[in-house]
């Protein structure tokens, strides 16, 4: 019973990797860059949605709160592809990964000014709510957690396979110029892709919240999110929740069965293996340069 | 002996045969085309010989080597040299050392060497120099020696490209449509040039080319491929006049 | 502008261009050696900083700068160098031995996580690195026999010729130290990029086809680069451990990494200055910060106030900047300058023009 108690709260926390991997997986996807500011933006966005939500803040209702901050997380992610990464059309794309990783010092930076840097949670109407299941008892966050991350992966990977203009974005992001030849509006198609995993952080910073506390630095999960997209195969969403709910599931069962310390380290020796056995994730999709 | 030898050679790439059953051989001191519509295989036969490819089946021979038993970087050491359709130079650094990095192959230093600058170092750096100037001189490249080529134009990195390819000291060089986009001036000059590098310096020329006015004028014979096969071999006058040519390019008389 | 006329080849062989030049070189190297007489207690120590940055930032900017391969976890070999010099020097081994070997120790160890990473490209190198120094924070903690662990480790001098070089006893020595292994390792670096194996870094990292058709051995020459540049890293660390005098897992945490590529970006890439440049912008930076705090202070009354995260929050926004207006970094700028003053008045906008091209990918799918 006590590993199903501990498989569960794994994968609760892995689904909160899985849906910031998710967003590092859909712009990757479609424009071909690394975003790795994608855990400061989850962070970011619980932070909006506790400003709204919390009576210390402006008190609004949860339900009203909620799409409120997604449509800001939405717009922020618009802006920022509009004011910044467009600028950067053409350049290479480790220029777009020091840009991002910058980018996450000043959101936090900017978080702990307006927020302040003690730990926070979200006031949410599930708190303190339990299921029990069987000898199991699930906290109703956790639940919420796994529903609303399968959901979600379902629905992109849908739009991203079956919908016109999800394979349209898959276009725009493998052939930019031909894509561009072929009626694609590639800069539209990108700055909806960045709102798209504004409001997917939004979502996973909602979650986060409910569940425990942030503060600016909890952004830094990214790292441990982005080895997750790595694990799973980056370029494919479903991989990205697996590679999440591994490495959501290795954490506590290393420190339980090998020693406390190892909890950090299971997820990056996983990934250093990954790396070194199958260089591009589980699914790789690289060749070589053609000349 | 011929200097390449290309016996049976096949390539696959999964369902798609891009080389097909290709025998031919180039003779020391001549220049030899490759034309053909585009898909036929050109350029794969060029990654053939530069190792990028592993053939599925057949041999290729370089001066009595067999190729197929060395490494993409190993080719150079044979003495062959190429130049590529899209122009792969090294774009942050300057003509002259884009053509230094030519010279790679005659290094003779180590690490410790060149990061103390032994005097041994400094002799082999001044032998690099007056081989790589007397191609700049060769090539009339003065004008760019110190500038990036991130900020030349279109034909003079042509241009550049050969003389990085000639500064391996090669016997063999390989021309990978040296003429695609130059202007009618530049291609005249070009076709000069690989006249010179063959009758001056005595190497080997084999290029693959769509300008048949360059083709006709330089080469000694020509290899007419169509979808990884040969068409025709011989002079360029016998494989235009070839009907298995004319109709590659013109389609079948109706 | 002036104009060389050059009439030997050896004039473009060696590093200064002309007389001019090097005697600027000197003249900055004489002033730079004066420090300490011209310098308090305190600036002498944050230039012996700028300096131990600067090796750090030549360490990666061979491999990152000039080789063109990302590294985000280069703390890591920081950190090797620095224990290995520790344990070294407490096993009894004189410093003059265990400083050297420590370098060469942390190439061995940089040639041993190239093997694996050499299948690697652009960003999956830079997520392997990254992954690497989130692991070395680890494993220190784990080989606590060894490293003390959380604990950390304390070296207070180390005896050259029997003569006590110390941080804080005797800070000039200890800048006089660290300004030789800084000019040391410049001009070794100088000299590599005279040579073929310099050139052949320079090829891997804008073509690796035609490195290739040249005769290059792509992995092997990865592998030598990652040895240079670790070696070097593993110095820079080293002198750091005995500047901070004592250090555990955290002194060389992953966010060194990340502040150490970041520095090279924006000194610029691709150059030596570059390493330079940025090292001062990372040095001085907090001291910057203070005073600006204090002057602000001043002005709108109030006292002054301590803003966590500031330093990195500036440092964050500057990074931005110069990636969308100035890629090339300060040295970049100062190029482009220079130019504008030796050309003055036919400067044209578009010399420096890079080119700008439709991403295509390397994906299959």
């Amino acid at each position: 019973m006590d590993n199903a108690q501990l498989l569960i709260s794994g994968l609760a926390n892995g689904c909160v990797y899985g849906l910031i991997a998710l967003g590092f997986v859909l712009i990757y996807k479609a424009t071909e860059a690394v975003n790795f500011a994608q855990g400061d933006f989850m962070m970011l966005g619980a932070f909006v949605t506790i400003g709204l939500t919390n009576t210390e803040y402006m008190g609004l209702p949860f339900w009203l709160a909620l799409p409120i901050s997604l449509g800001i997380m939405g717009a922020l992610g618009y802006l920022l592809d509009r004011l910044i990464i467009r600028r950067l059309f053409g350049e290479s794309q480790t220029a777009v990964v020091i840009l991002t990783i910058a980018l996450g010092f000043v959101i936090r930076f900017v978080a702990g000014l307006i927020w302040g840097h003690e730990p926070q949670t979200l006031e949410n109407p599930l708190a303190g709510k339990e299921v029990r299941f069987g000898g199991l008892v699930l906290g109703m966050e956790d639940v919420a957690v796994i529903v609303v991350t399968v959901l979600l992966t379902w629905g992109l990977y849908v739009f991203f396979s079956k919908t016109k203009l999800g394979l349209a974005m898959q276009g725009a992001s493998q052939n930019q110029l031909a894509a561009y030849y072929m009626g694609i509006p590639v800069k539209r198609v990108q700055g909806f892709i960045w709102g798209l995993a504004g409001v997917v952080a939004g979502i996973a910073g909602i979650l986060f919240a409910a569940k425990g506390s942030v503060d600016p630095t909890t952004g830094l999960l990214g790292i441990k999110a982005f080895a997750a997209a790595v694990i799973g195969g980056f370029g494919s969403l479903p991989g990205a929740l697996a590679g999440g709910l591994i490495v959501g599931v290795i954490e506590p069962f290393a420190s339980r069965y090998i020693a406390a310390g190892y909890s950090q380290i299971a997820p990056y020796a996983l990934l250093l293996a990954v790396l070194i056995f199958r260089p591009h994730g589980l699914f790789s999709q690289v060749r070589v340069k053609k000349v | 002996m011929s200097l390449l030898e290309f016996e049976n050679v096949t390539l696959k790439f999964g369902g798609l045969t891009a080389v097909n059953d290709l025998s031919f051989s180039v003779e020391e001191g001549e220049v030899f085309a490759i034309v053909g519509p585009n898909g036929a295989g050109k350029s794969t036969v060029f990654n053939l010989i530069s190792r990028f490819y592993d053939p599925y089946a057949g041999q290729i021979r370089f001066d009595g080597h067999d190729l197929l038993q060395v490494k993409p970087s190993g080719v150079a050491a044979y003495g062959v040299a190429r130049t590529f359709q899209n122009i792969e130079l090294f774009e942050h650094a300057t003509v002259l050392q884009n053509l230094l990095v030519g010279r790679h192959r005659h290094r003779r230093t180590n690490l410790l060497s060149e990061v103390f600058f032994t005097p041994s170092a400094r002799r082999q750096e001044l032998e690099n120099r007056e081989k790589v100037e007397e191609i700049i001189d060769f090539l009339d490249l003065q004008a760019y020696r110190d500038k990036m080529i991130a900020g030349l134009p279109y034909g003079v990195r042509k241009v550049v490209e050969v003389a990085r390819a000639l500064a391996t000291d090669p016997k063999l060089l390989l021309l990978d449509e040296p003429a695609s986009g130059l202007s009618v001036e530049e291609t005249t000059d070009m076709r000069w040039w690989i006249d010179d590098i063959r009758r001056q310096m005595g190497i080997t020329v084999l290029m693959v080319e769509h300008d048949m006015g360059l083709v006709s004028g330089v080469s000694d014979r020509v290899l007419a491929m169509a979808d990884g096969a040969k068409l025709a071999l011989g002079t360029p006058a016998q494989v235009q006049s070839h009907p298995a040519v004319v109709e590659a390019y013109l389609g079948k008389a109706s | 502008m002036r104009i060389v006329f050059k009439t030997d080849y050896m004039q473009d062989i060696r590093p200064w261009k002309d007389g001019y030049q090097l005697s600027l070189y000197l003249i900055l190297l004489a002033v730079v050696f004066a420090a300490p007489w011209w310098l308090d207690a305190f600036y002498l120590g944050e230039l012996t900083n700028v300096l131990i940055w600067a090796i750090a930032g030549l360490g990666l900017m061979i491999l990152t700068g000039h080789t063109g391969q990302a590294s985000l976890g280069h703390a890591a070999f920081l950190a090797f160098g620095c224990y290995a010099n520790v344990i070294l020097i407490e096993s009894g081994v004189p410093f003059l031995v265990a400083f050297p070997l420590a370098g060469i120790l942390t190439g061995i160890a940089g040639v041993t996580v190239a093997i694996p990473a050499l299948r690697l490209h652009g960003i999956y190198l830079a997520i392997f690195t990254l992954a690497l120094s989130i692991l070395m924070d680890d494993l220190i903690v784990l080989a606590e026999p060894i490293t003390g662990g959380v604990a950390g480790k304390y070296m207070g001098g180390v005896e050259i010729f029997g003569h006590l070089v110390d941080r804080w006893g005797t800070p000039e020595q200890f800048y006089w130290l660290v300004l030789a292994v800084t000019v040391l390792v410049t001009l070794g670096y100088i000299n590599l990029l005279r040579t073929p194996l310099g050139r052949s870094f320079i090829a891997v990292r804008d073509s690796e086809v035609s490195a290739q058709a040249m005769g290059i051995d792509i992995a092997r020459t990865k592998t030598v680069s990652f040895a240079l540049s670790c070696a070097v890293t593993g110095w820079a660390g080293a002198l750091m451990g005995l500047y901070a005098g004592a250090f555990n897992n955290e002194t060389f945490s992953v966010v060194i990494s990340i502040q150490l590529l970041m520095m090279i970006v924006i000194g610029g890439l691709g150059s030596i200055h570059g390493a330079f440049l940025g090292a001062i912008v990372i040095g001085f930076l907090p001291q910057f910060l203070s005073i600006a705090k204090e002057y602000a202070g001043a002005l709108f009354g109030g006292g002054t106030v301590a803003i966590p995260g500031l330093e990195f929050g500036i440092f964050g926004m500057i990074l931005i900047g110069f990636i969308l207006f100035e890629p090339m970094g300060i040295y970049g700028r100062w190029l482009k300058i220079r130019t504008w003053f030796e050309l003055f008045p036919f400067y044209r906008k578009d010399m420096f023009k890079r080119q700008k091209s439709y991403l295509k990918t390397e994906r299959l799918r």
